[in-house]
């Protein structure tokens, strides 16, 4: 009785506190707005290039306004010669997208740079690394990505984990080595992924925030994998304590590195629908090789176990196939902003499974990093560093 | 880049009332200017050209507003400014003329709006015209918010030089001064502010194309100007987004320059250039005599291409043999691209 009006007592001031603070924004935007000076000085003018198809003899672009004035583009040029466009006769609103189609004859694998030339002389430019039919958005083409999706995520997670039977004979100390070689895999991967992440979101004009963004989704992801440890947690307490606290790590592990595919397969698909995959294999390749050790770093910590194989396979499925999805959401939107954010995620979710793993390094001595732990992580951010080099090959 | 840009914006936005003011001292002072419309000459070809394989263009179907502009590249093309013509009590001619700067919002491409300064309203400024020997009076007047001169190539004294610290040093905005000297030595040359930042002062408009005619006049012919130059639209400083001549990019690809069969065309070519060290002029289908600097009454060269670094200038001379369309322009590609390409259509 007495703990539950202490606790309506604590809510209604903390709804009182709140209503008094929505009182005074409101007021604030309606007498205060009005003793700020105006905005002065030319047009603020944004766009963002959100998507660029190739079609043989034309280009089309999607451009979003992401500044806070209307935006309208005059003429376009197109590596340095005017294009004839049909498109955006209109000036463009926040946030508003317009698409400009650009007759121009571009060739198969040329680089291209495009200048929106707006009504005010500025120019915003985007560029095209590589120019490659678009590819239209079919069944076939759906099925090719889950297809590079399994290739790049599933598939070598699972070849990975089928070393857990060595991981077996080779002791406590062996073990730390591989969960030290697993944090250091995963240090690479979240480094990667934050500087890829960077690089993104500022190819986006950065409207919606640009690499924060990254920051965002690595923030969002940490908090909700560690609410989601808590709570897997304070439920496995209850039933036993001892064996299933390897299962458990290994489930946050997997979605960690879920996430983190899930960022790979936004960049394959992304790179696909611009026609960057024209180049060769060799992104698939090297990502397929690199992610094989993601498959040793969900089963390190089920050594002490004899986890059942249907259990196996969904842990692999829970690392690798949001590789698809990641691939179909790049082909398909190809939103730079959308990937700088999950890639942010990524990010987070592997600092997550790093904090996850990390007690798991102290040695019989309590010690956080014996010589063998460096050792394995030194290892590990090694092996990234060279299997990530086959990815650029 | 885009804060200084938009400071600078800011800045002629600030400015309107004396663009305003300029454009009434222009309507007041360039009387001369008042040349045929375009529908003698244009429309005949619009919006035939260019597109996909067929080669770059501005958007099918959007032209610029000449009207609103003040001047239109087809009239500016033969528009010859002699200036106010009397005798001297020693029987010497003397011509004067009043050049007003003045900023002014032009429109240089289809919805594309540019802050420019200039000499008399347009872009590139009156061609003056005079005969070796004549005495010169220009009086220029300041309407501009910013300070100007008019600096003139050719031979002069010192003080007429129209350079910050000398003579008469900068006119400041609202001030005028009159420019007076001989004009020698015959030629085609040009005239441009010559105030710092100096290439911001070209680049913005302030030049045009100054000609010295021989003692004994050259061969009657179809006489025409054309100025060579860009515009840097983002004003960083390199380079040009839109090149063009006398003013409109790609003008002469919709309203070809009207030329006769057999006739003798001279071209007063100046380039006015700021951003790129040099220009180009090419012509299809024909060769030309070309007379650099114009100050010897021999050809050079007998070519379909010529180059010109910044401040160049030279007169060439063609006759066409054939009736058709040929094509002219940059044969730096590049700015063709970008605008600087037309047609002579050649006809019986
Ligand atoms: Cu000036």
């Amino acid at each position: 009785m007495d703990g539950r009006t202490t606790r309506n007592r604590a809510w209604m001031s903390a709804v009182g506190a709140t209503l008094l603070l929505g009182a005074a924004l409101l007021l604030l935007a309606l007498v205060g707005g009005k003793t700020l000076p105006e905005r002065a000085g030319p047009p603020i003018e944004q766009l963002a290039v959100e998507r660029t198809e190739l079609v043989p003899g034309y280009i089309d672009v999607t451009v979003r306004n992401t500044g806070p004035d209307p935006v309208q583009v005059a003429q376009v040029f197109v590596n340095d010669a005017y294009v004839d466009l049909t498109g955006g006769e209109q000036p463009i609103p926040r946030l508003g997208t317009a698409m400009l189609r650009l007759d121009y004859p571009w060739q198969e694998g040329q680089p291209y740079l495009l200048s929106l030339l707006t009504s005010t002389g500025l120019v915003i430019e985007h560029e095209i690394p590589v120019a490659a039919t678009t590819p239209q958005a079919d069944a076939g083409f759906f099925s090719l990505m889950a297809l590079i999706g399994t290739y790049v995520g599933i598939i070598p997670v699972v070849l990975g984990m089928m070393f857990l039977p060595v991981l077996r004979r080779i002791g406590s100390r062996g073990i730390r080595v591989l969960l030290g070689l697993t944090v250091g895999l995963l240090a690479f991967l979240a480094i990667d992924a934050s500087i890829e992440g960077v690089e993104v979101s500022e190819s986006g004009g950065g409207a919606f925030g640009g690499p924060a963004l990254v920051v965002l989704g690595a923030v969002l992801a940490f908090l909700a994998l560690t609410a989601l440890d808590r709570y897997l947690g304070s439920r496995r307490t209850v039933n036993d304590a001892q064996g299933s606290s390897g299962i458990r790590l290994a489930v946050m592990i997997a979605i960690g590195i879920g996430l983190h595919n899930l960022g790979e397969g936004l960049a394959i698909g992304a790179a696909y629908a611009v026609g960057e995959l024209a180049l060769g294999t060799a992104l698939v390749v090297g990502f397929t090789i690199q992610n094989t050790t993601e498959g040793l770093a969900v089963v390190a910590p089920l050594t002490e176990r004899r986890p059942p194989l249907l259990q196996l396979l969904g842990l692999g499925l829970l690392a690798g196939a949001p590789a698809i999805l990641g691939a179909l959401i790049g082909a398909s939107v190809n939103n730079a902003e959308l990937s700088a954010f999950l890639l942010g995620i990524g990010v987070g979710a592997i600092a997550q499974v790093i904090i996850q793993i990390a007690p798991s390094l102290r040695d019989g001595a309590e010690r956080f990093l014996s010589p063998a732990t460096i050792g394995g992580i030194a290892a590990g951010l090694l092996t990234m560093y060279v299997t990530g080099l086959l990815v650029t090959a | 880049m885009a804060e200084s840009r938009r400071q600078f914006l800011l800045g002629s936005a600030l400015l309107g009332t004396a663009g305003a003011a300029a454009l009434g001292a222009r309507a007041a002072s360039a009387a001369p200017s008042a040349a045929p419309p375009a529908t003698e000459t244009g429309g005949v070809h619009s919006g035939g050209h260019g597109g996909g394989v067929a080669g770059p263009t501005f958007r099918k179907g959007a032209v610029v507003d000449h009207a609103a502009n003040g001047f239109d590249p087809t009239a500016l093309l033969r528009d010859f400014d002699y200036g106010r013509v009397s005798r001297l009590p020693d029987g010497r001619v003397l011509r004067e003329w009043v050049v007003a700067a003045a900023d002014l919002d032009l429109e240089i491409a289809p919805g594309v709006r540019y802050p420019a300064w200039t000499f008399n309203g347009r872009i590139p400024g009156p061609t003056l015209r005079c005969q070796e020997g004549d005495l010169l009076r220009v009086q220029f007047v300041n309407t501009s918010a910013h300070p100007h001169t008019m600096h003139f190539h050719g031979i002069h004294p010192a003080e007429m030089d129209g350079i910050p610290d000398t003579g008469p040093g900068v006119i400041p905005s609202g001030g005028s001064f009159v420019y007076e000297f001989d004009a020698q030595p015959f030629g085609v040359h040009l005239y441009h502010c010559h105030v710092g930042p100096l290439a911001e002062h070209i680049a913005r408009g302030l030049y045009g194309t100054f000609i010295v005619d021989p003692p004994a006049p050259r061969p009657p012919a179809d006489e025409m100007v054309m100025v060579m130059h860009g515009y840097n639209t983002t004003f960083d400083g390199e380079g040009n987004q839109l090149y063009a001549v006398n003013g409109i990019p790609f003008h002469y690809m919709h309203e070809p320059v009207r030329v006769k069969r057999g006739e003798l065309v001279r071209i007063y070519l100046v380039n006015a250039l700021e951003y790129d060290p040099i220009n180009t002029f090419h012509l299809h289908g024909n060769f030309f005599d070309y007379y650099p600097t114009g100050t010897r009454l021999e050809p050079s060269e007998y070519t379909d291409t010529i180059m010109q670094a910044q401040g160049q200038r030279g007169i060439c001379e063609v006759r066409f043999p054939y009736p058709g369309r040929y094509m002219f322009h940059a044969h730096k590609t590049e700015f063709a691209e970008l605008g600087w390409m037309g047609f002579f259509e050649v006809t019986d």
